[in-house]
């Protein structure tokens, strides 16, 4: 695992002073941190609770509670495949084994590369779409197995 | 005379200076312009919605028609099915799957000449009939549009769109009309209840609140919208976040709250900006803030995103979650409206709650009683997805029948399939068959036959739906997201879960109904909160209206929807295959075999069952046939 940089750790400890003092801080502290990190490291959680005055246990309680919370690093894109009820009448299972399929990742997993994360959500909320899929912030929808490889493969994947 | 850009970025210090400021709007608005209302939320972006409406900003700059011509970014039109959809006003032209390549023809033909292009408009699938207009749609044509009135007539970033419509003329009515507790006692004549899934009278509610003696008080909106299968709360925060807001001033005006909270799904990104803006631009307006419109009532109003957690649409769970703490329910009593947000009186209610709320104010609690049954009042926005015909977002008056949304608004079943079940009321509802499709939208109509109203989504499912398997898969769903506290939440829904999974595999045994029945029992009665108490239901309905597939995936180890993959097999019917070759070129694992021109075959030991081939066949040649029972030597 690379070093954390001292430009990051610096944009960091702005957060943390930000919001030092306010009521129920954690939580918007860990997502800007994420922000910069991509995850939340161990170095970060330490600084976040040593500054905030608040118990590792207790961050390490919160950053395991919510699914957006990650301890270690992610791809550099990240495919969300939805399987909210409508996606899955529609045939998500058979977009997600195609998926794990051209990619060899399966859910929750960061390919050795640090290219791709794949991960499953609950529902995305555009059940009109489904089945639906999202790779970082743009959406794809009435995805079949095929189209899945194509718009895979336009993010360098085959 | 007003001066209009001095206005602009003043503060309205009173009603009249309000409607002055409307008055003001409307004057200067062109009735003669066209405006192109381009849908670019969530669904139809999707659909490319986000470049049709740039295609058509440039167009109108490069052909100089800027004065003639308005291009009109909106929220969720609600047929999300024929997305990007753009309507033509004042005539309300609709056109639906509007592309990149229409968008010339559009303007050189519909706009400038005021011709109708044929191939983009809506076919109605019963007549066969095209549809020019919007309000002939339908689909459109069958709702009652009162809460989503606007969605598609605004820009949700423009606070002036929102106020030109009579936006926040509640608020001012009640500012100088009403005191808090005839907001109170209006909201109550009302009979609304709330829209979050539990169904509580809203008005009680804030009553609750208001009489707690503890102080500050706490105003909380709900959009943790956490149910997979509803997007109504997503729509109306990205399409017309001020009807929210002004909901939520008005009910701290009634409980006296001077602050708040927006607690919003991150999954929402559009949603978030969507607020985001609206807050600023009402403070910039003086409906947020010091001194609302020069009265001495104040009110502040923060956002909280979430950070993932299904559970955190519990009141008790979002609070913890405000709070910076794990999102996890506690008992209640105390109950939130006495002690909630940081052990202080709060009230919660949910997005579309807060949506009908000016409505109320404006038209008098009996007015809006008027619409709906005995017991609920008002109209309710349906997410209709699944396998439907006109997939999007309905808003129908409480009373009508499913049959009605399903079938009259929602256009049926697609393929010529036969209805199965609705899905009501996600992870905490239950799947209501054929037979009870002339069940009326009713909380209390729906809670009978064993599902919950929740919050309004619909998924349908037609005849290729394993009911085992949606039961599976909600179970898996609450298993996931049960915090853990409640032992028989977190082990029974685990139990639960392992159960219908074997069942789904071959490995039923026939005491796995009454284990599923008895387990389904203690998990209600030992859970703390919401999510335990009802995540059974989909497990219950689903043994109730659907015993015989139970039956039969435990029995004859058949699944009669033929969905379940170990209870399948894909074979190819020699005398129609052609010898093409596709299917083994799509396979992900190579499993038909076979030489070009010659029938193929698929090597069931490989295969993975994942259809692709079934999808590719040309000549109908691959086809699904269940499994013969493995035998296992004990």
């Amino acid at each position: 695992m690379s070093a954390l940089k001292q430009e990051q750790l610096e944009r960091l400890a702005v957060i943390i002073e930000n919001y030092r003092g306010k009521e129920g801080n954690l939580i918007p502290v860990l997502q800007e941190a994420q922000g910069i990190f991509n995850y939340l490291p161990e170095k970060a959680l330490s600084a976040i609770g040593k500054e905030l005055r608040i118990p590792l246990s207790k961050i390490y309680g919160v950053v395991t509670f919510y699914a957006q919370f990650y301890l270690s690093p992610r791809g550099e894109h990240t495919i969300k495949v939805c399987r909210g009820t409508a996606c899955h009448v529609k045939g998500a299972n058979e977009v997600l084994l195609a998926i794990e399929n051209i990619t060899g990742l399966i859910d929750g997993q960061t390919s050795d590369d640090l290219k791709f994360t794949l991960e499953t959500v609950a529902c995305l909320g555009a059940c009109a779409l489904a089945p639906l899929m999202m790779i970082d912030d743009d959406y794809f929808g009435q995805i079949t197995q095929e189209k899945a490889k194509t718009i895979l493969g336009q993010y360098g994947e085959s | 005379m007003v001066n209009m850009e001095k206005v602009k970025m003043q503060k309205l210090k009173s009603t009249e200076e309000l409607n002055a400021y409307r008055k003001s709007l409307n004057k200067a608005k062109d009735p003669n312009k066209v405006r192109i209302a381009i849908c670019n939320s969530t669904g139809c972006n999707a659909f490319g919605g986000e470049g049709v409406r740039a295609a058509f900003e440039q167009a109108v700059e490069a052909q100089g028609l800027k004065k003639k011509v308005e291009v009109l970014k909106t929220g969720c039109h609600g047929f999300c099915e024929r997305g990007p959809i753009a309507v033509i006003l004042p005539r309300e032209i609709f056109y639906q799957k509007v592309a990149i390549e229409d968008v010339d023809e559009i303007i050189s033909s519909t706009i400038l000449k005021g011709e109708i292009i044929d191939r983009l408009l809506y076919e109605d699938p019963g007549t066969g009939k095209k549809v020019i207009h919007e309000h002939e749609v339908p689909f459109y044509a069958k709702q009652k549009r009162m809460v989503f009135k606007d969605n598609n007539r605004i820009d949700p970033t423009r606070i002036d769109h929102y106020i030109e419509r009579g936006g926040y003329s509640g608020l001012s009515k009640m500012l100088t009309s009403m005191s808090p507790g005839q907001v109170i006692e209006e909201v109550k004549k009302s009979g609304l209840r709330g829209r979050g899934g539990g169904g509580f009278p809203a008005g009680l509610k804030w009553d609750f609140c208001r009489k707690a003696e503890d102080s500050p008080k706490y105003l909380i909106c709900n959009a943790d919208e956490g149910d997979p299968g509803a997007f109504m709360d997503r729509s109306l925060l990205e399409g017309n976040p001020h009807l929210v807001l002004e909901g939520m001033i008005i009910a701290a005006y009634a409980i006296g709250s001077k602050s708040g909270y927006v607690y919003v799904r991150t999954e929402y990104p559009l949603a978030v900006k969507h607020i985001r803006i609206a807050i600023e631009q009402a403070k910039e307006k003086g409906f947020l803030g010091d001194n609302i419109l020069g009265t001495d009532f104040s009110f502040h109003l923060k956002i909280k995103e979430g950070a993932g957690a299904f559970v955190c649409g519990e009141e008790t769970a979002l609070i913890a979650s405000i709070e910076g703490k794990r999102g996890m329910p506690r008992p209640r009593p105390p109950f939130p409206a006495v002690s909630g947000l940081w052990g202080k009186p709060s009230n919660i209610n949910n997005v579309e709650t807060f949506a009908n709320i000016s409505y109320i104010i404006l038209n008098g609690g009996e007015n809006y009683a008027k619409i709906g049954t005995e017991k609920s009042k008002g109209t309710k926005i349906f997410a209709l997805t699944g396998r439907i015909n006109n997939t999007g977002l309905v808003e129908v008056p409480m009373g009508t029948t499913l049959r009605e949304v399903i079938f009259g608004i929602g256009g049926g079943i697609p393929k010529g399939r036969k209805f199965k079940a609705v899905q009501m009321g996600g992870p905490s509802g239950g799947c209501i068959p054929e037979s009870l499709l002339d069940t009326p939208v009713d909380y209390d109509a729906i809670t009978a036959t064993g599902a919950i109203m929740g919050s309004g989504g619909m998924v349908v499912m037609d005849e290729t739906t394993c009911m085992v398997d949606v039961a599976r898969f909600f179970l898996k769903f609450t298993q996931a997201e049960s915090c853990g506290k409640c032992t028989f939440c977190r082990l029974g829904t685990k139990r639960m879960l392992e159960i219908l999974e074997g069942i789904c595999e071959g490995k039923g045994k026939p005491e796995d109904i009454e284990t599923l029945e008895k387990l389904s029992e203690f998990i209600k009665d030992g859970s703390l909160c919401g999510l335990g108490q009802t995540a059974p239901n989909p497990v219950l309905t689903t043994l109730k209206y659907f015993r015989d597939e139970y039956e039969a995936h435990i029995i004859d180890k058949h699944c009669p929807a033929k969905s379940c993959r170990p209870l399948i097999a894909f074979t190819v019917i020699k005398d129609l295959c052609k010898g093409c070759g596709l299917c083994a070129k799509v396979c992900p694992v190579g499993a038909p075999k076979g030489k070009k021109k010659e029938p193929f075959s698929i090597d069931q030991d490989i295969c993975i069952k994942c259809g692709q081939c079934l999808a590719k066949c040309k000549f109908d040649a691959i086809r699904i046939h269940r499994r013969a029972p493995v035998t296992t030597l004990i």
